[in-house]
Formats: C-alpha cells, structure tokens, sequence
C-alpha cells in the first residue's frame, strides 16, 4: 500500500503522538546523565527526581515565615493578572471592532490609527507605562491590554468586514436600524469569533504577563522564573515553563469546548 | 510494529550517545584557545580596554595561546554562561561567585581581585532622609544580589532586618524608570544606575557600600580545572590586567576615555564612578587584600546570608555547605566540597614582575 493511504490505527495514533513527547523526555534523561556524571552539583539540566524533590520543598511547602505555599501563590496571582487583562482585551476589542468593521465613517476615522498603534511595542516604551500606571498591580494588567487589545480588535475588524453583504441588506430592507444590525444580527455571530481571537492571542497574553512579572513583582510564575534565574536554579524554572505550559493548553482547550457548547451552529475550524 | 520502531530506537540511541559525548567534551583539558566573558561595569572595563587595544592579545601571545574577550549584555547571563561551562572564565562579585557557579559544583577560582565597591551600591529613598524612614516599605532592588546583601547590611547598621521592609524584585535595566513611578519609595541599585537615581528630584542616598567597605568585591574567576591544567591563561590575563592597571593609575588619558566610551558615559561620569570604586592598581595591594583576615570573615557573611536566602543550592544543611579556599591555607566550610578559591599566585607573580 502506498504511504499516502495507510492511514494509523487508534492506538498506533496514540503511540505515535506520544513519541516526540517520549523522545524528547529521553533526550533529556541522557543529556543529563551525561552532565550529572561530570558534576553531581550541575545545576543546568537537572535530573527528574531533583525536580521533583526541590518543587516539593521549595514550592510546594507552606513557606515559614508567611506560611503561603509559593508554588499555589505563583500561580493564583499570575492567573488573576492574566485572567484580568484577557477578559479587559476581548471586551475592549469587541466593542471596538464592530463599528470599526461595519461603519465606514468609523473605519475611515479610526482604521489607520489602529493599525500603527497596534504596531508599537509596548515593551520599549515600558518607562512611559510605569509613569502612567506605576509598577503595581495596574501595570501589569495595562501591559496585557495594551498588548492584546489591537491584536484582538485588527482580527475581529475584518471578520466584521466578512460579514455577508446579503445578510445585512435583507435585514435592512426588513426596516433594521443600524443598531438593530449591531444587537441582532452582528453581536451574536461574533461572539463565538471573539472567543476564537482570544484563543489565538492568548500565547501573546502569557508573554506580556511574564515580561511585566519579571520587570517588577512580589510574586508569581514569571517573577519565579526571573529570580531564580539569577542562581540557575534549572531545577525550579524547568517545572514551572512545564506548569505554564500546560495551563496554557488547559486554558485553550476549555475556551474550545467552551465555544463548541455554547455555539454549535458555529463552524469551530479546529474541531478536532 | 518492529519494524517501524527499531530504526527509530537506533536513531535515538544514536542521539544520545551523540549528546553524552558532547557533553563529556565540556571537561578541562589542555588546550590554547579561551574564551573570557565580561560585562559594562566600572570595574570591568579594563578588560574591554585590554581587549581593545591589543593589551590582551600581547600577552596571549608571549604564552603561546589566543584569549578572546566576549561581551555579554546580561550579567546573570555571562555567570550562568560560564557555569554551564561556555566560558573559562568570567568576571564577576565574589556573593555571585559563591552562589552560582560554586554552589552550582563547578570549582571556581578567582585569580585577580580588581576592586571593591565602595560607594558603587546603594540604598535610595523618595522625600525621606533617614535610613530608619525605611521600614515598612517597599523597596525595589534586584532580589538575591548584591543589592539584597547591601540592603540586609544597611537593615543591621540600623537595628532592623529584613522583616521590616518588603523587597519587589525589578529588573536592573528598568530600575530608573522605576524610581519615577509613584508606587517606588525607595531603592537599591548600583552603578551606573546608582548615579543617575542619585541626580533626580527626591532622591537622598542613604547608605553605601562605602559603609562596608571590602565586602562587595570585583574579580575575575577561572574555572579551577581549566586554570590548574593551563596556568598560561591566568598568566596572560594577570599581565595583561596589571599593564592596564599601570596606564590607568598613571592616568592615561586615551585608556580613560576609550572605556568612558564603552561604558556608555563621559570621562567626567566614568571618573566619577572611579571615585566610588577601590581599584587596586597595584597587585601588592590586591595581594594584601587578598591574604587579609578580612575577606575570610567577609565570605562567611556573604555565606551566611546566602544560607538564609536558599540560594547555596538544596543540599545545604547550613552556611557552611560550599566550602572556600583562602591564601595562606586558611579556609571557611565544608572541607569536602571546596567549590570556590580564592588564589594569591598569579597576583603575587604580578608583584614580583615575574610574568
């Protein structure tokens, strides 16, 4: 049989997608066999067990002297921030995107703009922002918005402008106002694309949280990093990148069911 | 099935012993090319003028080898470089030495001391005076450097300790911006930062490191092995270090303004900076330093603190987990893990005019 047609069966799918997963884990168990058998203090490419051991000391164990867990606090404070700054950047780019995408004299007026505006890096010009929002909690979040937000409105513009013309003429000719459009017809079909974008931005959205926790923080999964970075604590950061990894994928994984369930007309591309 | 999966386990097998070998090749040996990781910092530029104006290569080439001078933006970056084993060595504060690459396991040895802050490193504080007004507050510095050391440091002179303050771990590249936002009541930070925190409206430098003089150190480290297996490198990289040294006590106008240029500032600034900084430009100096009862006492403190922070790695029971070498036999912890030496040799040769 030709390679094209010898399609996988259940479980050879299922072994062959563990494979890279197994293959890169067994790379790394051998690298660093290699570099432990040199220096049993090698503090770059720890063994499993010594990962485990230190997030269950360190991260794991109510700390003495707050008696907070870092590992739970990490990873609340860090959710809460990105959490925050998503929900703030999909309400922003819904509501800006649809007059943008569907009122000419808005387009003409605004388009432009956004455009160039989505284009500056928010990360140089990070001296102007702890001015305007400080360096607390506020500009964390404001790094994400301002970070997402044109990715969002610029995606969801030009589902608007997909829009079938028929659609919305014969809706008019039924006597629909402009806003009739907005709430009836525009608003509904564009929820579920709206939680599509945000799917899509969501990698963007972690790196913002992690560039701003590692500017200036007093915890979370960023600032974790960031700071035990300064003694190659590989054995903390590797866990953690695995940790936020995986809520990542959790997060983009329930945002699709989330979408399948509450839209089922709506054609989810990647259903699968 | 084995079909499919047996050329596949070869590949793999193939790979690894691929990676276990190049990580084998990490290990010293004799060899005559090196490479010396160093960073923009007032003390440090010597090596960028050395590199610069062909100070290094001399030398390099009277003990036969070639040394390579690598700029690294990042500092944590160059010493995590170097731990990893990219460099042969790298310049850095003796807490870091102690609490990356020996508490890491890789034997380190630093061969030139080139100064101590003294003044370098400091506390600010916004609209307030007295380094009492700091309780309570937050302070901004990077977490478990020698900021934090200096700031543990200053808490004691005036009776407090850490538990008093709240640190915010903020990065040294945004620590300026920083200090204009209205959440940063005070700071630590060093140069150059420090001076340009210092000019702004509301700040008032409340403690330095000219209050614990000696205890912040700048050096030059070598990998113990590498070192031990070619003594040529540290050879050339003394010689070459003391020939600047001489230029600039002498105060040789074109090597002041050529690392003035690279260290982004003026020769006013850089000057400045100097006057902050206890360079010993003499090697008899360094070596008294260096054999003096005060650096054993001035590790156990930087140990000690360590300790405290969980950053002497998770085998530590106590301060005393990685053990340091001093000239004249002294040594302070665990004689069995000796991690991190400090070597009067090639200073000494450099005294004597005997490299």
């Amino acid at each position: 049989m030709r390679l094209i047609n010898q399609k996988p069966s259940h479980s050879k799918a299922l072994v062959l997608g563990l494979m890279p997963f197994l293959l890169i884990v067994l790379m790394y168990v051998f690298a660093s066999n290699a570099r432990l058998q040199e220096n049993e203090d090698d503090k770059l490419l720890p063994s499993f067990s010594h990962m485990v051991d230190t997030m269950e000391k360190s991260a794991l164990t109510p700390s003495k002297r707050s008696g907070e867990v870092i590992f739970i606090n990490d990873t609340l404070s860090s959710l809460k921030r990105l959490g925050i700054g998503v929900v703030i950047s999909a309400l922003l780019g819904l509501i800006i995107s649809i007059p943008l995408g569907l009122i000419p004299l808005v387009r003409a007026g605004f388009s432009p703009f956004i455009a160039a505006f989505s284009m500056v890096p928010p990360i140089a010009i990070l001296p102007i922002l702890f001015i305007i929002f400080g360096m607390g909690e506020v500009a964390k979040v404001a790094l994400i918005v301002i970070g997402v937000t044109p990715l969002i409105v610029r995606d969801l513009q030009h589902r608007v402008e997909e829009f079938s013309k028929e659609q919305l003429i014969k809706a008019q000719t039924l006597g629909a106002s402009t806003w009739t459009l907005v709430i009836r017809i525009i608003l509904p079909q564009m929820l579920p694309r709206l939680l599509d974008s945000v799917r899509l931005t969501l990698g963007t959205a972690w790196i913002f949280l992690i560039s701003s926790e590692a500017i200036a923080a007093t915890e979370g999964l960023g600032y974790r990093i960031f700071l035990v970075r300064r003694y190659l604590a590989m054995d903390m950061i590797l866990p953690y990148v695995i940790w936020i990894t995986l809520l990542a994928f959790l997060a983009d994984f329930l945002l699709k069911k989330f979408t399948c369930k509450l839209f089922p007309w709506y054609e989810n591309k990647d259903k699968a | 099935m084995n079909s499919f999966f047996s050329p596949t386990l070869k590949l793999l097998v193939a790979a690894t012993l691929a990676m276990s070998i190049g990580a084998s090749t990490l290990a010293a040996e004799v060899k005559d090319k090196f490479q010396v990781a160093w960073t923009i910092y007032v003390g440090w530029m010597p090596w960028d003028y050395a590199e610069q104006s062909g100070i290094i290569d001399k030398w390099a080439k009277k003990y036969g080898i070639e040394i390579k001078m690598v700029q690294v933006n990042d500092y944590v970056e160059s010493i995590n470089q170097y731990t990893a084993g990219k460099f042969d060595g790298c310049v850095m504060t003796n807490m870091d030495a102690l609490t990356i690459p020996a508490a890491g396991g890789v034997d380190s040895t630093a061969v030139i001391i080139g100064d101590f802050s003294n003044g370098n490193d400091g506390i600010i504080l916004k609209d307030k005076k007295k380094l009492s007004d700091i309780k309570g507050q937050n302070v901004n510095l990077v977490e478990l450097s020698v900021s934090h050391y200096l700031l543990a440091r200053g808490l004691e002179s005036v009776g407090m300790s850490e538990k008093d303050v709240k640190v915010v771990n903020t990065s040294d590249a945004d620590i300026v911006a920083a200090f204009s936002s209205k959440d940063v009541t005070s700071l630590v930070t060093w140069n150059p930062q420090l001076s340009e925190i210092k000019a702004m409206k509301g700040a008032t430098l409340a403690f330095d490191s000219s209050k614990i003089p000696g205890e912040i150190i700048d050096m030059l480290v070598l990998n113990t092995k590498t070192m031990q297996d070619n003594p040529k490198l540290a050879k050339a990289l003394t010689g070459a270090w003391y020939e600047v040294m001489a230029q600039m006590k002498k105060g040789d106008a074109q090597a002041i303004s050529m690392m003035a240029k690279a260290s982004g500032t003026d020769v006013v600034g850089f000057n400045s900076q100097l006057k902050t900084t206890k360079m010993f430009y003499d090697a008899k100096d360094a070596l008294a330093f260096s054999t003096s009862a005060a650096l054993p006492a001035t590790m156990q403190k930087v140990s000690e603190f360590s300790f405290e922070h969980g950053i002497l790695g998770d085998g530590a029971k106590d301060a005393t987990f990685v053990g340091m070498a001093f000239p004249n036999g002294k040594a302070y912890g665990s004689a069995s893990n000796i991690k991190l030496r400090f070597s009067d040799e090639y200073m000494k040769l450099a005294s004597e005019g005997k490299l």
